[in-house]
């Protein structure tokens, strides 16, 4: 193997101005996250020296044989950590020919809030927190759960360290630092409380950035997870019972949030937040249900409330915030297979230019 | 293995002027690939200064034992990416003793075709995507498939990337840049619909050079595969039932194509294929009637069709030709195992010079 080992790793900057670009789309089912390469002439820098691309879309569920080309907008572009020299990863949405987004396509609506004056000069902020799990191949059973059993329950696994505590670790760390290189803003890492769960954490970014990170991070983190021959799961209750699930809570502020008086700012938003409570569920991931019980460190999910330091609330704002009296809130009830484009421009869209009837 | 790692990957620019030159024909079934080494006193550019060669034709099928020796001719030279230094891969075309081509020969007269006046003003472009799937080893069954069983149906796999959806995505990627290092004009790459299948693309590649380059791509996945320890078919239709198939859609444009008002030209140029589809056919690979049934993205063998973005067709012409007006159009028609010699020649022929 080393034999592919060196050829993967070839320096091709030595024989060629030649690049590849990884293309990156999402798929029919919206978390499928699908991609495919192609050469440019020489390296780029922003996406606007990228062509447009397209795709099969009656391949994903997109498009019908007969009519079946999906094009590429170029969004955003990383450095590629697998291909590594001037290779690149490139965050696209789609659209039809005639120029129209698909169904599927969310950064459509999300950069038409983010783009609105009101929400730019608000410098919106995010840090998502993406928990997931890692599943055995064959099997879809936890890694390093028992085949046919359970681990010893929740307590010890909680950020630990060792063999019989913590499973899946170089997953982990290998998708912080190709994230990193990416230029991603990942801002953290830790082990969950259910063993073989684990969270990331992208940003502080701004608006729509905030997204095609997240998007990206989870694409790296399934290239890498292939590698490693484990599966990547993001489903919010992976395991029924006494095991938490898995959320992507979203940190938020606005300019006026961060600045002082910024406290008062926050609790008018969270109030918004509260009216519209059942909207924001609806999009904030499909089988969040069978997670929001009220239990397990989160709000019942027909229930919405707050609190500072409160990690069974809808929201939790964080005690130094209170102390500044400005800074940031924790929104807990996104599911860990939300859509970042979708959750994010909803809460600048309530939080900003919503206003109560 | 590190040894005989560190040992093959020595670079011997520093000891010695000599190069290793591996030699590359297609065998006797014109579909398997063979090659052998030898060592040059010094670096070469240009296959002219490189000399003719022979091979033991009887071990090929292409000779009789007592007459045994097939000759190569040196036609096309890349950068050897397994020895790499100034090590060379040459892909050649197998003579007689005589000069005249033996029948496996398909370089010839594909050769012919394109130096053809008509054909040559034409600049007759090729993008290939060749579409392969990869075998384990000692069963034949796909990669990533459960011995005795099946994946779930095919959806998620198309471009796909985890453990679950793509297998083998470590050769795809070695042969991208091993390509590109060789100095073959590979555009792309994607994974395709059936797990376990992928697919890469070569151009656009002008006139005769899109046959040695994709011959030489082929060779090139042939010897990554092995040291992979995987099995490459590029067989039309590998497994039956509800799995789509390999083909090896060619994309062509001539400069009238591409030219203001090309889209005429083209629709002209579909309709001879039209008038000479069973001729094409028969050339387009072998076993393609498993392929081409008129389901899984393709138009059923007997039947003659084109659409835009219509990927049920036999040709499909892009919407951004359709819009600009000008441009190109796939002919969806050859199997994954076809000679790209005998289609993008035969392609050339009847759009360029054939009467009906």
């Amino acid at each position: 193997m080393s034999l592919l080992t060196d050829l993967i790793n070839l320096n091709l900057s030595d024989h060629t101005e030649k690049i590849i670009a990884e293309y990156i789309w999402i798929g029919g089912s919206g978390l499928d996250v699908r991609s495919k390469a192609r050469t440019l002439p020489g390296p780029v820098s922003d996406p606007s020296e990228i062509p447009n691309w397209n795709y099969d879309g009656s391949s994903t569920g997109q498009a019908p044989g007969k009519d079946s080309e999906v094009i590429l907008y170029p969004q955003a572009i990383f450095k590629d950590p697998f291909r590594r020299g001037d290779n690149i990863l490139v965050m696209c949405d789609c659209y039809t020919p005639a120029g129209d987004p698909i169904p599927t396509n969310k950064r459509y609506n999300a950069a038409k809030i983010f783009n609105h004056p009101d929400v730019v000069a608000e410098e919106p902020w995010y840090g998502i927190e993406q928990e997931y799990t890692l599943l055995q191949k064959d099997v879809k059973w936890p890694l390093g759960w028992p085949v046919g059993g359970f681990p010893g329950p929740q307590g010890p696994y909680y950020c630990s360290a060792g063999a019989d505590k913590s499973f899946g670790r170089d997953v982990v760390d290998a998708h912080y630092k190709a994230s990193l290189y990416a230029g991603i803003n990942i801002s953290g890492i830790n082990g969950e409380v259910m063993p073989g769960q684990w969270e990331f954490q992208v940003g502080p970014s701004v608006g729509i950035s905030a997204s095609d990170q997240v998007w990206v991070a989870r694409y790296i983190l399934e290239r890498i997870t292939e590698i490693a021959g484990v599966v990547l799961s993001f489903d919010p209750k992976p395991i029924q019972g006494d095991w938490n699930g898995a959320g992507a809570h979203t940190n938020y502020s606005t300019k006026s949030m961060r600045e002082n008086g910024g406290y008062e700012v926050i609790k008018k938003a969270i109030e918004k937040l509260g009216l519209r409570h059942n909207e924001h569920i609806t999009s904030y991931g499909e089988g969040n249900e069978r997670r929001l019980t009220g239990r397990h460190e989160t709000a019942d999910i027909n229930t919405f409330s707050w609190g500072v330091a409160n990690r069974g609330a809808s929201v939790r704002v964080g005690r130094e915030t209170e102390k500044n009296g400005k800074g940031y809130f924790e929104d807990r009830r996104p599911a860990s297979n939300m859509d970042p484009y979708t959750v994010t421009s909803m809460i600048a869209d309530t939080t900003i230019l919503w206003k109560p009837t | 293995m590190s040894l005989l790692q560190n040992l093959a990957s020595l670079d011997l620019s520093e000891t010695t002027e000599k190069i290793i030159a591996e030699y590359i024909w297609i065998g006797g079934s014109g579909m398997d690939l063979r090659s052998k080494a030898r060592t040059l006193s010094g670096p070469v550019s240009d296959p002219s200064q490189l000399p003719k060669w022979n091979y033991d034709g009887s071990s090929t099928g292409q000779a009789s034992g007592d007459d045994s020796e097939v000759i190569l001719y040196p036609r096309a030279i890349f950068r050897d990416p397994f020895r790499r230094g100034n090590n060379i891969l040459v892909m050649c075309d197998a003579y007689t003793p005589a000069g005249d081509p033996i029948p496996t020969n398909k370089r010839f007269k594909a050769e012919k075709i394109f130096s053809q006046p008509d054909v040559a003003a034409e600049e007759p472009w090729y993008g290939i995507e060749q579409e392969y799937t990869l075998l384990q080893k000692d069963v034949k069954w796909p990669l990533g498939w459960p011995i005795g069983g099946f994946p779930g149906p095919q959806g998620p796999y198309y471009c796909a990337a985890g453990a679950d959806k793509a297998f083998g995505r470590e050769i795809v990627d070695s042969h991208y840049k091993a390509c590109l290092y060789a100095g073959i004009n590979i555009s792309g790459i994607n994974g395709e619909v059936m797990p376990g299948q992928w697919e890469f693309q070569v151009g656009p590649a002008v006139g005769i050079s899109a046959g040695d380059e994709l011959w030489v791509a082929r060779y090139i996945l042939e010897r990554i595969t092995e040291a992979a320890d995987v099995v490459l078919t590029f067989d039309p239709k590998p497994i039956q039932g509800d799995w789509n198939g390999a083909g090896a859609h060619t994309n062509y444009s001539t400069k009238s194509m591409r030219s203001d008002g090309g889209i005429d030209v083209i629709i002209k140029a579909i309709e001879k294929l039209r008038l000479r589809h069973k001729e094409h056919i028969a050339a387009y690979g072998e076993g393609n009637e498993r392929r081409l049934t008129g389901h899984h993205e393709t138009a059923d063998i007997n039947n003659f069709s084109w659409g835009v973005a219509n990927r049920g067709a036999s040709i499909r012409i892009g919407r951004d030709t359709e819009k600009a007006g000008k441009g190109y159009f796939e002919d969806r028609r050859p199997a994954s195992n076809m000679d790209p010699y005998v289609v993008t020649s035969m392609i050339a022929e009847t759009t360029i010079t054939w009467k009906p």
